[in-house]
């Protein structure tokens, strides 16, 4: 063998050996660009495509996914942050927002993007005929919204009346092109619809004109694709998730929680108190099917804080939620870090101090049972919807504190569509017991709750004038709230509001859930968080390990 | 030997009703805790001295439940099977006895009863109810319910037996004979469907357990904080791995040797009708 011959083959073996060192550091560095496939699932069918439309969670998380917006409240920091909009303005006396738009954005099918879409969104949003919930939070007065372009890169959005928290808004607002033959389908977020199978899956695909890019100048988003299975049953999620199968779960129940934590530790998530509560409410309504007797307790707040009182909140959160849940101190979640009242703490569990409130408004204590100063037994039912296993337990335990004072409470579980037009149309009720999914951190969304004359106001509906001083106050201090753009006045006015709500109890807040999810160890950079997506807020920067892309 | 075979397990099912029908009826002293009791420094509990069956999620004594439920469970699911079986005789033994248009009547009438959407029906009946009922009243509601509803399927079988019957020799003879009218039904056609009768009430009686349990969700079940084998048995839906924790199966268990011991029971030809 030649000293030749050895060289030639060392050259070779050296050459192989580079190959495939540079074949293994392109792979690499290329994980920006194939990030593989994430799967996780839809709890049920989307509803619309149509990002101005969106009005459910599923067609919620298609949006968050899909859809371009101007400014983006990061999910963690709870700020806001721009996206499309380089930079806003917000005039002083808060009807007007200027924005300044990036340049050589592109949608997903090619066409520019211009302040034209802007004002093509906004005039669509705001188009009566179009019923768009999104379009609802904007209209802050009697008036149309109109739009000024100013530039091919800037606009202002004019507003008839002052609208607080207006940026934020713009958080719910996916643009839409004007001109694309394409309509919803052209996108400016992360992915684009590429495939819908009814009833089955959703496939989002990369978006290949998305303008982000990581601090190392790859192109956003990472993954190649997502894959969204329409899937209801909760056990079959859980099955498929340990399977494997699906990467995330975004909403997790505290019994999941606890099995999965106790099999495999790492990949169940608790980020703490959401915004989401539970809570209960009693029946204020003249004209309800009720005896009179039972109104005038039910309007009474002595009565209202001494039920409050009486129920334990701690073995509530303990007990249904295996403690991953806190005691609910009152509209806000404590995880709502700007308009939390840090001054108000969760009723501690008093049944001593419920029972002397009782009494002072004539209450007494007879063999054991409750009654009112007319002599009628204190009897009421809960309604809560059949099928929701940690509601249910929480009545049933409600049931069991309210009992040692003397109070028979019967639970009655319905069906959803039977106990929402109980206790917003007929008022057949006497308590009910229910939720409230808040995505939204500002006040603002909370209106449609505590106006007086709002629908939502669910203790006592559509008042054509406040039926009580405090009502009158909270309606006062939330329009004062919703007029201005000062941020410290508008936590003043929101902060009394909260006190309002200790103080009067028209909603006995129960617990704050905890934010649970699982995300499996396939996903490279995720970061659960309390805000709704909790898992895939930060889509366009989630990736899968380099065995899951290679098996998928 | 086969039917010395057959009298040792019926007396082994008799054992085992009597066994549990005993054992429900001492709730009281064997499980003085009751059934609503929250031991809630304890929920979900394992089994243990204190709490032979663990505890539920709200730390109720499992125990306590399983025996106040089968208490139930055994008093009212036969009584509303006894409803339905009672009125199922009536119109399907009845329309097959008279045969021609009564007969095709009742088919029509059962057909159109079994088509009915009836978790509609029921959402309105529980629109008319008043909320606030005792436990014990949404009970009794809830098996009068499943009893008035639940005859239409037994009417059908009981209309083909009664109709085949009606041509058979003995009736042919007991008409013959000059009998007819009501005293032939009652004393030649009703004894010899009683096969047919039994089959249907012991059949009825896990279906109305389970249907129970099903109309918890339209707010017509047994009412909290008071159990049965229905809202037991619910408390097994997302119960994921059996292996974890066995002892929520007794239930389960408890209705499965119910429901054999009592097909025991049954003589020969009551099985095999």
């Amino acid at each position: 063998m030649s000293t030749n011959m050895i060289g030639r083959r060392a050259f070779l073996r050296f050459l192989f050996c580079f190959a495939l060192v540079s074949l293994t550091l392109t792979s690499g560095s290329a994980f920006s660009q194939s990030g593989g496939e994430l799967r996780f699932c839809l709890r049920s069918e989307p509803k619309t495509f149509d990002p101005l439309l969106v009005d459910d969670d599923s067609s919620l998380s298609i949006r968050y996914l899909t859809g371009g917006v101007l400014v983006r409240a990061n999910r963690k920091t709870q700020d806001l942050e721009p996206e499309l909009a380089e930079s806003w303005r917000v005039s002083k006396d808060g009807k007007q927002i200027t924005f300044k738009l990036r340049r050589g954005i592109t949608f997903s099918d090619g066409s520019p993007f211009s302040s034209e879409d802007v004002a093509f969104t906004m005039q669509r949003l705001m188009d009566p005929a179009l019923h768009s919930s999104t379009g609802d939070a904007f209209r802050s007065g009697s008036g149309a919204v109109s739009t000024k372009i100013i530039a091919a890169d800037q606009i202002a959005i004019i507003f008839p009346a002052p609208l607080a928290g207006l940026e934020r808004l713009f958080d719910q607002v996916a643009i839409m092109s004007g001109r694309s033959p394409k309509k919803e389908a052209a996108v400016l977020g992360p992915f684009r619809v590429a495939e819908y199978k009814a009833g089955s899956s959703v496939l989002l695909r990369r978006n290949p004109n998305y303008w982000k890019k990581d601090s190392q100048g790859h192109r956003l988003p990472y993954l190649d694709s997502i894959r969204l299975d329409i899937q209801s049953n909760r056990d079959v999620e859980m099955l498929r998730f340990k399977r494997g199968e699906l990467d995330l779960i975004n909403v997790l129940d505290s019994d999941y929680f606890d099995r999965l934590a106790a099999s495999s530790p790492g990949l169940a998530h608790d980020a703490g108190a959401s915004l989401d509560s539970d809570f209960m409410w009693f029946n204020q309504v003249a004209s309800a099917p009720i005896p009179e007797y039972k109104r005038a307790w039910f309007r009474s707040a002595n009565f209202r804080r001494a039920i409050s009182q009486a129920i334990n909140r701690e073995d509530l959160s303990r007990v249904v939620f295996n403690g991953h849940a806190q005691p609910a101190v009152g509209p806000v979640s404590p995880a709502n870090k700007f308009w939390f009242n840090s001054k108000l703490k969760a009723e501690p569990y008093r049944p001593d101090a419920a029972l002397k409130r009782l009494q002072a408004d004539g209450f007494y204590v007879q063999n054991g049972a409750l009654f009112d100063k007319g002599g009628n037994a204190v009897e009421f039912s809960i309604v809560t919807n059949a099928g929701n296993k940690p509601r249910e337990r929480m009545a049933v335990m409600v049931q069991e504190d309210l009992g040692k004072l003397g109070i028979k409470v019967n639970v009655v579980t319905l069906d959803f569509p039977s106990l929402i037009e109980r206790i917003s149309q007929k008022f057949n009720y006497e308590a009910a017991m229910l939720g409230f999914r808040n995505v939204d951190l500002d006040p603002n969304g909370q209106m449609n709750i505590w106006l007086s004359s709002a629908e939502n106001h669910a203790w006592n509906p559509q008042q054509k004038s406040p039926e009580t001083t405090w009502e009158a106050e909270v309606d006062r201090l939330m329009r004062a709230q919703a007029s201005t753009a000062d941020p410290k006045k508008r936590k003043e006015s929101f902060d009394r509001v909260q006190e309002i709500a200790a103080e009067e109890a028209p909603f006995i807040y129960l617990v704050n859930q905890n934010a649970l999810s699982a995300v499996s160890s396939a996903v490279e950079g995720a970061n659960p968080g309390i805000l709704s997506p909790q898992t895939f807020w930060n889509a366009e920067r989630l990736t899968l390990n380099a065995s899951t892309r290679a098996s998928r | 030997m086969q039917h010395e075979r057959m009298n040792a397990a019926r007396k082994l099912a008799c054992v085992a009703v009597v066994a549990v029908c005993a054992v429900s009826l001492g709730a009281n002293w064997l499980a003085p805790a009751g059934y609503s009791k929250q031991f809630r420094e304890a929920p979900s509990a394992p089994p243990s001295h204190q709490h032979l069956l663990g505890t539920d999620e709200v730390g109720r004594d499992r125990f306590a439940r399983v025996l106040y439920g089968t208490r139930i469970s055994l008093l009212l699911a036969p009584a509303a099977a006894l409803v339905s079986t009672v009125l199922a005789a009536l119109v399907g033994g009845l329309a097959g006895y008279l045969g021609g248009i009564w007969l095709r009547l009742a088919r029509g009438f059962t057909d159109l009863f079994l088509s009915l959407p009836w978790l509609f029906l029921l959402i309105t009946v529980r629109a008319l109810l008043p909320l606030n009922v005792s436990p014990l009243v949404s009970v009794l509601i809830t098996f009068l319910i499943l009893g008035l509803l639940g005859w239409a399927a037994s009417a059908r079988v009981l209309s083909t037996s009664a109709d085949a019957m009606r041509n058979s020799d003995f009736v042919l003879q007991a008409r013959a004979s000059g009998l007819h009218g009501p005293r032939l039904f009652l004393v030649h056609v009703l004894p010899n469907l009683k096969p047919v009768l039994y089959a249907q009430f012991w059949i009825s009686i896990p279906v109305f357990i389970l249907s129970e349990a099903n109309l918890g969700i339209l707010g017509l079940g047994v009412a909290e904080p008071l159990p049965s084998w229905g809202s037991l048995l619910r408390e097994l839906e997302g119960l994921i791995s059996f292996r974890e924790e066995p002892w929520r199966l007794v239930p389960l268990l408890l209705l499965i040797v119910v429901m054999t011991s009592f097909q025991m029971l049954l003589s020969n030809e009551e099985v095999t009708a």
